[in-house]
């Protein structure tokens, strides 16, 4: 399908992967075009950015992200994240960028022992990142979170670090609903070109099927300008 | 202060999917000398005082009743850690 | 391992040595059903023919106690209830055609026994079994629901079971990428060591790409894929390694079926591709019985004829027996007849994600399914009489004793004080709001994935599951399931056609037209009269019902020996559970209806008649733990008429919101509707009170059938009346939503009592999470 902005945007998928086809919608009704890309391929088509969808990658038996990190596909998504590439790791794709080194910090068992399903309130604090740049500093988006491995956690040092450079991108808001060190719900990379979150915005990307909104039950929407945002920043780029 | 150590295993029958991950990961990364992996589970337990019989007998009896599932999984090993 | 070598029992052997002693008792075998085999076969069976027939022919396998009543639903589905359907009862699961080219499988299977003795892996497993049942129809799983029921809350060994059995739900069916849209959970004493874990999926699929499980084609391969054989569920077959086997041996088998629900993901990207692929003439999954059912079932099905070679089983426990292999329930298995031209592809696609596969058969035309281990023949035997032709058993039934009694025991005749004044109406209305029956599900529900693929439009605690189907045209199904065993308790064919009903109802609710049943009927044991009775009865209703309705089974499960007690008490088995699942068409899933009030100022009208039927009721349960009497009456005639008023009204907008009436009555209904958007109602009953000459107690508690509450824009009241009007449906306006004391929404009933939305929330949602944390 040829997509109105002309960017492509690769999804991955992983043995175990589960949010892979929600994130290919996602990218086509932000206006660009979603490439497959296979996690035992080492070829990146050329694609303008790389989603790191949800799952659980090799059922998340040893960590989560932990085997999937070795994937060749990944090789060439972390040489080129070093280079610019946007790379967005949503959930079990988060984790994945922690375990690769490209974000800090690590998640662990949810501090109640369950999986958890909700519409989750964030704060986006970081709008300059390739992935936010169409959200305000401080607004309030809801999307679903779900996972069972949430709990974000790092040493005080990285931390503050982060905190410092402003690379806290969201944090949770009301509820932390997974213990996460400092209500981090997700993180940047200096550059700003590799964010990491939990929370699933590709969930929250068409009315009827989203989170409940002020426009209606299942209407919310917030989730979409994180695909917007990295398709404009690559026309502008 | 004394401390024991509970390990805890999958039964060998009974069919363990985080081992299995791991095996078929190893050789991917070029350990191929592996043949086989079964993941389980180690508890610290502390005590005030030194590690005496009762002691373990009072920690192998937790291992059988709580740490471990009898149904799909066997107290391997009951130790003095300290 | 070196495992010392076996002495096979081949079938020469079997046949020089016809007097050698058997352990068919220990396998579940009667006397007379082993005479049968050795008449079948003209000889003794060998240990490995022993062990495909015992669990073949055993209850869960052979339905032989049900077999000659479930053959009523076909017997009771005419061909105009046919005409959606393009696969019926007998496969793996119903297949019904939706339009534009689209069909959708669903079917619900109980794991209820395996639940207890270890509830995560029990119910994990469930999950995965009824998955592969879709899978193997040639359909991408789209959707499931859990039907869950438990012992008494009160019970010390009931939060074991619960927190393992929904960490066992969500924990396989999250890390599969399914959504969780619904389903239900009940607690109740008569399940207490004999909970009920019942799955149900939901898969679409094109016409087109319809497979089933048939062995069609001389010289095609059989392939085994996924994971492999260990001593998965065998316990019972270990008897017949010490006959095997020399000293020393076997290995302990373990009763328990570990899930991998990884392996199982995998399992259906590599089935899809495969059919894609169009390298699948045939496929079976491996449940119950493993290879002995998928060999029997598809040479039985396809030419008649198939021979294995049992030494090219992939094994996990190199120590099996031929018996054990032929009858382990290692998950996340697949058998598949390919093409010799095909195979090459096939493997290519299995070795692409990961999947062990073993060519381990070929398709023939002996009419004959032969299996040879070490060389050597060690079953020789016709397909059709281990998968189809096993025993058929008319067993005695007879209505119980205690029945009678039982129906005396009405709520008057026990003389149970009702409330009368607003307070007392007001403390009845939330002890049932915050009872664990009728609270917030969301404590489980929570730990289920209800987002992922995208397509989910409602899910609890809607009335019912509803997810799109087509995304260009915004097609969709909803699909709910209900079962009320203490109605059921009270009369078993009601009760299982209330159940129908109340499916029926709550899929018309969504704005759904009901097209199809799927059905798991949870009984007492076949050997006790009075269990036999029940599952009669139930089904007989149940036949009669759907003919009613014009909507045909299409598949399902039958799970017995369900109880713990002597037979012939009243308490000897489970509440009769006949869980009863709906599918109904949306044309358009975002037109869905809501199930509470999103909207201040609509106004709210009472669809159907209100009678006094208070017996069995949520009151009568929560406020006086009381069980007696009669369920309320069916009318499905006014079941048709109003999902028909509701149906139209959602395509026509006429509603805003639609919330069936069932347990806790009118003002559980009203609560719910309040609590889904917390937007409060202000309601008076007084109108209903002198239409349907009830007390005020009984309108707002009884639970008779045929009933909603529906909120209209402002406008559309006067096309909503003359819908009702048209259909003979009885409504009566309620009063309007949005209501506020003070400065919060509540639910107001007019002269009675009043309830602040923030009270009855932490009613609402506070009970499950203090029982269970």
């Amino acid at each position: 399908m040829a997509a109105a902005t002309g960017a492509r945007i690769g999804v991955v998928t992983f043995p175990g992967t589960l949010d892979d086809r929600d994130a290919a919608r996602a990218v086509r009704l932000a206006g660009a075009e979603a490439v497959a890309l296979w996690h035992a391929d080492d070829d990146l088509q050329g694609v303008d950015a790389v989603v790191l969808p949800g799952g659980f990658s090799y059922g998340d038996y040893l960590r989560a992200g932990a085997i999937a990190r070795f994937a060749p596909m990944m090789d060439k998504i972390v040489d080129a994240a070093h280079g610019g590439l946007p790379v967005l790791g949503i959930c079990n794709g988060f984790q994945l960028l922690t375990e690769s080194h490209l974000l800090p910090g690590s998640m662990i068992k949810n501090n109640h022992l369950h999986f958890i399903c909700r519409e989750q309130v964030l704060t986006v604090e970081n709008a300059s990142t390739v992935w936010t740049n169409e959200y305000a500093a401080g607004e309030r988006i809801t999307i679903p979170l779900k996972n069972q491995d949430g709990q974000y956690v790092a040493d005080e040092r990285t931390l503050d670090e982060l905190e410092g450079e402003g690379r806290v991108a969201f944090r949770y808001e009301g509820v932390n609903p997974n213990g996460s060190r400092r209500g981090i719900a997700g993180i940047t990379n200096a550059r700003g070109n590799v964010v990491g979150l939990m929370p699933h915005p590709e969930h929250a990307v068409e009315a009827g099927f989203g989170p409940d909104s002020e426009h209606g039950a299942k209407a919310g929407t917030d989730g979409l300008r994180f695909f917007t945002s990295v398709i404009a920043s690559l026309v502008h780029a | 202060m004394g401390r024991v150590v509970v390990d805890v295993m999958p039964k060998p029958e009974i069919l363990d999917p985080q081992g299995k991950a791991v095996v078929g990961a190893l050789p991917r990364l070029g350990f191929t000398q592996f043949t086989s992996v079964r993941q389980g589970k180690r508890f610290e337990l502390e005590v005030e005082g030194p590690v005496t019989p009762e002691i373990l007998a009072a920690a192998q009896q937790a291992a059988e009743t709580l740490l471990s599932n009898p149904v799909i999984e066997d107290v391997v090993r009951v130790a003095d850690a300290s | 391992m070196t495992a010392p070598k076996p002495t096979l029992d081949t079938v020469e052997n079997a046949a020089a040595t016809p007097d050698e002693e058997q352990p068919f008792a220990s396998l579940g075998l009667k006397p007379d059903e082993y005479q049968r085999i050795k008449d079948i076969l003209g000889r003794r069976p060998t240990a490995a023919e022993l062990a495909m027939y015992s669990v073949m022919w055993s209850e869960h396998c052979s339905y032989k106690s049900s077999k000659i009543h479930l053959s009523k639903f076909g017997a009771k589905t005419t061909d105009e209830m046919k005409k959606h359907l393009l696969v019926g009862i007998g496969e793996n699961a119903g297949v019904v055609e939706i339009g534009d080219g689209w069909a959708v499988t669903f079917k619900v299977e109980s794991h209820n026994h395996p639940s207890f003795v270890e509830p995560y892996q029990g119910a994990a497993t469930g999950v995965g079994g009824i998955v592969r049942d879709i899978i193997s129809m040639g359909a991408r799983p789209v959707a499931v629901m859990d039907q869950l029921r438990f012992g008494d809350v009160e019970h010390p060994d009931t939060a074991r079971v619960v927190h393992g059995v929904v960490s066992g739900v969500g924990g396989y069916g999250n890390s599969l990428g399914l959504p969780n849209i619904g389903g239900e959970l009940v607690f109740d004493a008569s399940y207490q060591g004999n909970p009920l874990v019942n799955a149900l999926c939901l898969g679409v699929l094109r016409h087109e790409d319809i497979h089933l499980a048939n062995a069609s084609g001389v010289g095609n391969k059989v392939v085994l894929f996924g994971a492999r054989t260990g001593g998965d569920g065998i316990g019972g077959a270990s008897i017949l390694a010490s006959e095997t086997f020399e000293d020393g041996v076997p290995a302990k088998r373990p009763s328990v079926q570990v899930g991998d629900p990884f392996m199982e993901k995998v399992l259906i990207e590599c089935c899809l591709e495969l059919y894609a692929a169009e390298v699948v003439e045939g496929i079976q999954d491996l449940g119950a019985a493993g290879i002995s059912c998928a060999t029997s079932e598809l040479a039985s099905n396809g030419d008649g004829g198939m021979h294995v070679w049992l030494d090219d089983v992939l094994l996990r426990d190199p120590t099996l027996n031929a018996g054990e292999i032929l009858m382990s329930e290692s998950q996340e298995r697949m058998m598949a007849v390919v093409t010799p031209a095909k195979l090459e592809q096939f493997l290519a696609i299995t070795k692409k994600w990961d999947v062990e596969t073993a060519v381990i058969g070929e398709v023939n035309d002996s009419g004959r399914l032969t299996i040879d281990h070490h060389g050597q023949r060690i079953v020789d035997v016709d397909p059709r009489t281990v998968a189809h032709e096993g025993p058929v058993y008319d067993r005695p039934y007879a209505r119980p004793a205690w029945q009678d009694g039982l129906n005396a025991d009405t709520t008057v005749a026990a003389g149970l004080a009702r409330p009368a004044t607003g307070d007392e109406l007001r403390a009845a209305a939330l002890a049932v709001l915050g009872s664990p029956n009728h609270s917030s599900k969301a404590w489980v529900t929570n730990q289920y994935d209800r987002f992922v693929q995208g397509n989910t439009a409602l899910a609890q605690p809607d009335d019912s599951g509803v997810v799109r189907v087509d995304e260009s045209t915004n097609l969709g199904v909803a699909l709910s399931t209900d079962a009320n065993g203490r109605y059921a308790k009270l009369d078993p064919r009601t009760g299982a056609q209330l159940a129908l009903a109340e499916a029926y109802r709550n899929v018309a609710t969504t704005g759904a037209r009901p097209l199809a049943i799927t059905d798991c009927l949870n009984f007492g044991s076949p050997e006790d009269p009075d269990s036999m009775w029940q599952l009669v009865e139930a089904i007989e209703g149940l036949a009669d019902g759907c003919f009613e309705l014009g909507t045909p089974v299409t598949g399902g499960n039958v799970s017995l020996y369900n109880g713990t007690g002597e037979p012939g008490q009243i308490d000897s088995s489970i509440h009769p559970t006949p869980v009863v699942g709906v599918l109904g068409v949306i044309d358009d899933v975002t037109r869905a209806t809501a199930s509470g009030w999103r909207t201040e100022g609509q106004t709210i009208f009472l669809l159907g008649t209100t009678r006094a039927e208070l017996d069995g009721s949520a009151w009568a349960d929560v406020v006086h733990r009381h069980l007696g009497g009669v369920p309320p009456r069916l009318d499905l005639a006014a079941e048709k008429a109003l999902a028909d008023v509701l149906v139209n009204a959602s395509r026509d907008e006429l509603v805003d919101a639609a919330h069936d009436l069932s347990e806790g009555g009118l003002v559980q209904a009203l609560l719910e509707s309040c609590l889904r958007y917390g937007v409060g109602a202000r309601v008076s009953i007084a109108g209903l009170v002198e239409r349907d000459g009830v007390t005020e107690f009984e309108a707002l508690f009884s639970e008779s059938v045929a009933r909603a509450v529906v909120s209209v824009p402002r406008g559309e009241e006067q096309r909503l009346v003359d819908a009702c009007v048209a259909r003979g449906v009885p409504l009566l306006k309620l009063g309007e939503t949005g209501a506020v004391v003070g400065d919060e929404p509540a639910l107001v009933v007019d002269g009675l009592f009043e309830v602040p939305l923030a009270e009855a929330r932490e009613v609402f949602e506070g009970a499950l999470p203090a029982i269970f944390g």
